[in-house]
């Protein structure tokens, strides 16, 4: 577990007087079936994408809020990173990147007959946003609708 | 600031009908952004499936996760990640 105390001075300066912001999303909503019989979608900060994808732009003032579909069947070795943040060690999701976007595991889990499907689509986006309002308002409601489109049972995140 | 952005985009897409699940290696964060539910895993930031090239330790973290959406929320719910476990 990292904790705020752990990270280098200037983000823990920051990050300990920043706003943060939440959504209501009460009443919460309960998967309803068995996981054996759930297609699963994973989405991820970790800013992963395509070399055929335009890379995260690091320069949008407080943060770049757009996202990259990944399809299931990505070689993820494949994939590229485009995080700018220095606040986290980026050299197990250089090695391995299952460690955000699990999609070797997600697979021999279906095999394996613990979760039904893998989701044809998962999602990437820069977690490095401090204006979070287009990444609430843009970004966030298009994910969603495509897991509907998708229908998908249940998400897992992953920050990094 | 990833905490926050996943936590959010997680809220969205519960609000919108979809359960979700969270890791989360930044509790104190996570428990200001409050999205429906999240397991704390005892891995440094960059690492929230635990270790690369360790596909058992991955996929625990995977299946504990998942179960999360097995569970009716009316508040923020976080849970310790307990190691390994068993068949779900």
């Amino acid at each position: 577990m990292a904790r705020l105390s752990d990270l280098k001075l200037k983000y823990r300066l920051y990050m300990q007087a920043y706003p943060y912001r939440h959504i209501d999303w009460r009443p919460g909503v309960q998967l309803r079936k068995f996981l054996r019989e759930s297609k699963i979608a994973v989405v991820t900060s970790a800013a992963f994408y395509s070399a055929e994808q335009r890379p995260f732009d690091p320069s949008v003032r407080r943060g770049d809020y757009s996202y990259r579909e990944i399809p299931e069947d990505t070689a993820l070795e494949t994939l590229r990173i485009g995080h700018k943040s220095d606040a986290f060690d980026h050299t197990g999701i250089e090695r391995d990147k299952n460690l955000a976007l699990p999609l070797d595991q997600l697979r021999e889990l279906r095999q394996g007959g613990l979760i039904g499907e893998v989701a044809k689509r998962h999602y990437s986006f820069m977690g490095s946003i401090t204006a979070p309002a287009r990444l609430v308002n843009v970004t966030a409601p298009e994910i969603a609708r495509k897991l509907a489109e998708d229908e998908v049972d249940a998400v897992l995140l992953t920050p990094v | 600031m990833c905490h926050q952005s996943v936590g959010l985009v997680q809220s969205v897409i519960e609000k919108s009908g979809i359960p979700t699940a969270s890791v989360t290696l930044l509790r104190e964060v996570t428990e200001r952004v409050q999205p429906p539910r999240a397991l704390a895993v005892e891995r440094p930031l960059g690492y929230p499936l635990g270790e690369p090239g360790n596909a058992a330790f991955q996929k625990s973290i995977i299946i504990a996760a998942l179960k999360l959406v097995l569970r009716p929320v009316d508040e923020p719910l976080i849970l310790d990640f307990e190691g390994p476990s068993g068949a779900c």
